[in-house]
């Protein structure tokens, strides 16, 4: 039971508050025994206070006490379990229109997405809307849950003919790594097992895909971003000289000896040692932190980022970008913001507001102002210059927040385009 | 290519690496909070693979409730000096003897009451951030946190207005006066902290591994005897075999039966259990399904 050699796998789950959403993730724990007795008991009493037959799994994933008193999942609530082949952390978000910025905060450091469909409604706007977000944030892997099978007698017909619809909509966002499964989270088909009610459906149960779902490419592997978040100069008089560079690699990888190039100076050097608390590497991959000490001297602060040869990142003080707004105070042209982009914090303005999506059609709109939960396209200068990839290139290095400087909120999540 | 051999411990290790980092450049005042349990000895040894060969640039903190166990505090205090890092202590009895603090009596949980002593701390030395070796699979409460939950002036947790927290992408910001708790181990469970202890061969107190200790039964649970847990009228002390699953206030911690004797058995203890570990242990989180979460709103970790 040594599992140390486990994956983690991180993973959301989007659907309506009828679709079985939280019975899903209540299934998935309980016959993954991830439940335990304490917890199981206390969610039985309060289904037995609420008059209900059998244990509301939902019950798990309700965490505060206005969600226990309304019974609505209100924000974003991590849940843990393991199998002996991966870690999991599910980001549970709830489905209500107005909470889109909790499903964009979710997705993003997904590996992987569960969208939860009810087999007698099909395809609806809400569908819509959360495979969009999927699009826009770049969740790797999607996948469709046609969920209360039971419902609909099983019928394969009906199973097909949802998955053919979901793909001919997903196409058109230009997504294609798309995996439909149909299940029961009631009765527990093809959760974890496959039941006897689903025999002509061959592909894998969930359970199992989240298991395998390849996700050693999610993140960018060829391009080496290193963004400095803090200088290490120990000044004793064993490390007298040392001066460690240290950050997460946000994507590529790093040997020493490599030449690189630190932006935005765009001075060159090559890396002489990769110092851990475990000893030198000779070689490094995203997302490991390490620290790094380079050939040359060269003045170097929090800020800067190490970049590899091959792709280059862009240098500018002007991009346009997909920026969701996540604050109850719309979004004012005429303001200063802080853009915090990898471990650097500059002022900015929106210099344009391109259009506003509409999540349930896709429609392009006019936007003069942002509320909360807008997607839209805008156009942003900086007061200093960014080191940045497009978001669909490398996640690390495309994207960033937006923050108020009159109360420190977090009021805007940025990809760049 | 790509990294194959990075396990979930490494890549929760270099996600708490890459916060406490965030931490130190830039929060301008920052602790640690470190008792001796073995959640915040895991983020000492987070700290060493962060800052190490350089000194940590916070000092650590401890909230003494005076009521510990004896091989709590004794790890504590080698661990910092055997690391050479400052450690400040503030107690519980200071509180009290100001007045922030009034018991019922002498045997009465303090753990409710560190919030007071924690946030009087933080006022002395004006800290602006506290990382904590809180994880979200400890309580439903803690579920919903952010890594970086920022608290008023009144240290008060607003659990529907948090900030949202995306990407690794952080906001450390405060006003003056307010100050932001840190849980670099939030995305850790109770099984990833035993398996690290393993893999590190971290050194935890004693009393985490299986011994003799008088107990008696009470509210279907072992209290383990003190000089503060007293048998009642009625109560019969017995010498079980147990360990501890967490170590608290010494009045309202228990033990759970076990033979396992090192890191490895408890793995495999903690792999079959059916029970949670607060759920197990710490009588101050059964008097209500929301209780963690009242505590937290006035302050508490």
């Amino acid at each position: 039971m040594e599992n140390t050699t486990t994956q983690l796998l991180r993973f959301i789950t989007a659907g309506s508050v009828d679709d079985g959403k939280s019975t899903l993730i209540g299934r998935l724990l309980h016959d993954s025994k991830s439940i335990f007795e304490d917890q199981l008991s206390a969610i039985s009493k309060t289904s037995e206070k609420r008059g209900m037959a059998t244990v509301d799994l939902s019950l798990l994933t309700d965490g505060l006490q206005a969600e226990r008193e309304q019974g609505i999942t209100i924000d974003v609530a991590y849940r843990y379990f393991a199998t002996p082949k991966r870690k999991f952390i599910i980001g549970d978000t709830p489905g209500h229109e107005q909470y889109t910025r909790n499903m964009v905060t979710a997705a993003s450091t997904a590996n992987l997405v569960v969208i939860l469909v009810d087999a007698r409604k099909g395809v609806l706007v809400q569908t819509r809307r959360h495979t969009y977000l999927a699009s826009l944030v770049g969740i790797p892997h999607i996948v469709l849950a046609v969920n209360k099978m039971d419902m609909v007698d099983y019928s394969e017909t009906v199973f097909n003919a949802i998955c053919t619809e979901y793909r001919q909509f997903a196409a058109q966002l230009g997504l294609s790594n798309i995996t439909c499964i149909p299940l029961s989270a009631l009765v527990g088909d093809m959760l974890v097992d496959r039941g006897d009610n689903l025999n002509w459906y061959e592909g894998t149960t969930l359970m199992e895909l989240l298991e395998t779902v390849e996700i050693d490419h999610d993140l960018n592997t060829t391009d080496f971003r290193f963004p400095v978040q803090w200088v290490c100069r120990p000044q004793t008089e064993e490390f007298h000289d040392f001066r460690g560079f240290m950050g997460r690699i946000e994507s590529g990888e790093v040997a020493v000896g490599d030449e690189i190039t630190i932006q935005p100076s765009g001075r060159t050097t090559t890396v002489k040692e990769i110092v851990t608390y475990d000893g030198n590497l000779e070689r490094a991959y995203a997302p490991q932190s390490v620290a790094i000490t380079l050939a040359d001297e060269i003045d170097i602060s929090r800020g800067d980022m190490f970049v590899g040869k091959g792709n280059q990142p862009k240098v500018a003080k002007e991009f346009e970008a997909m920026l969701c707004w996540l604050s109850e105070t719309p979004l004012d042209k005429n303001r200063k913001y802080v853009i915090k982009h990898t471990t650097r914090s500059v002022k900015c303005v929106f210099t344009r507001l391109d259009y506003r999506v509409d999540v349930n059609t896709l429609e392009q709109h006019d936007a003069t102002t942002l509320n909360m939960n807008d997607i839209a396209r805008v156009a942003i200068k900086v007061q200093q210059p960014l080191v940045f990839d497009s978001y669909l290139l490398d996640h690390g290095t495309g994207s960033f927040i937006v923050i108020d400087e009159a109360t420190n909120n977090t009021v805007g999540a940025g990809m760049i385009a | 290519m790509s990294n194959h051999n990075f396990t979930h411990l490494d890549a929760l290790e270099s996600e708490s690496i890459h916060i406490m980092r965030e931490v130190a450049a830039e929060c301008k005042n920052p602790a640690l909070l470190f008792s001796g349990g073995k959640d915040s000895i895991v983020m000492l040894r987070l700290a060493e693979k962060a800052f190490r060969p350089a000194k940590f640039p916070f000092p650590l903190v401890h909230i003494d409730t005076e009521h510990n166990f004896p091989e709590v505090i004794a790890t504590r205090d080698k661990l910092a000096a055997d690391l050479g890092e400052r450690l400040i202590v503030r107690s519980l009895e200071d509180s009290i003897k100001k007045g922030t603090v009034v018991l019922k009596n002498e045997t009465q949980s303090r753990n409710v009451f560190q919030s007071v002593t924690l946030l009087e701390t933080i006022a002395e030395f004006g800290f602006d951030a506290c990382m904590g070796g809180a994880r979200r699979d400890e309580e439903k409460a803690r579920a919903k946190e952010r890594i970086f939950s920022f608290r008023d002036d009144f240290g008060q947790w607003d659990p529907k207005n948090q900030r949202p927290e995306l990407w690794d992408i952080y906001n450390t910001r405060v006003h003056a006066g307010e100050n932001i708790r840190v849980f670099p181990i939030s995305n850790w469970t109770e099984m990833d902290i035993w398996q690290y202890i393993e893999r590190e061969k971290l050194e935890i107190p004693s009393i985490y591994y299986a011994h003799e200790r008088e107990v008696i039964q009470r509210a279907g649970g072992i209290m383990p005897v003190s000089h503060l847990v007293q048998p009642q009228a009625g109560e019969i002390v017995v010498t079980k075999t147990v360990r501890f699953r967490t170590v608290g206030d010494i009045t309202c911690t228990c033990p759970v039966e076990s033979p396992a004797r090192n890191a490895a058995e408890i793995i495999i203890e903690t792999a079959t259990t059916r029970i949670t570990e607060r759920g197990a242990t710490r009588m101050d989180d059964q008097t209500s399904d929301a209780s963690m979460e009242l505590r937290k709103k006035e302050g508490y970790f």
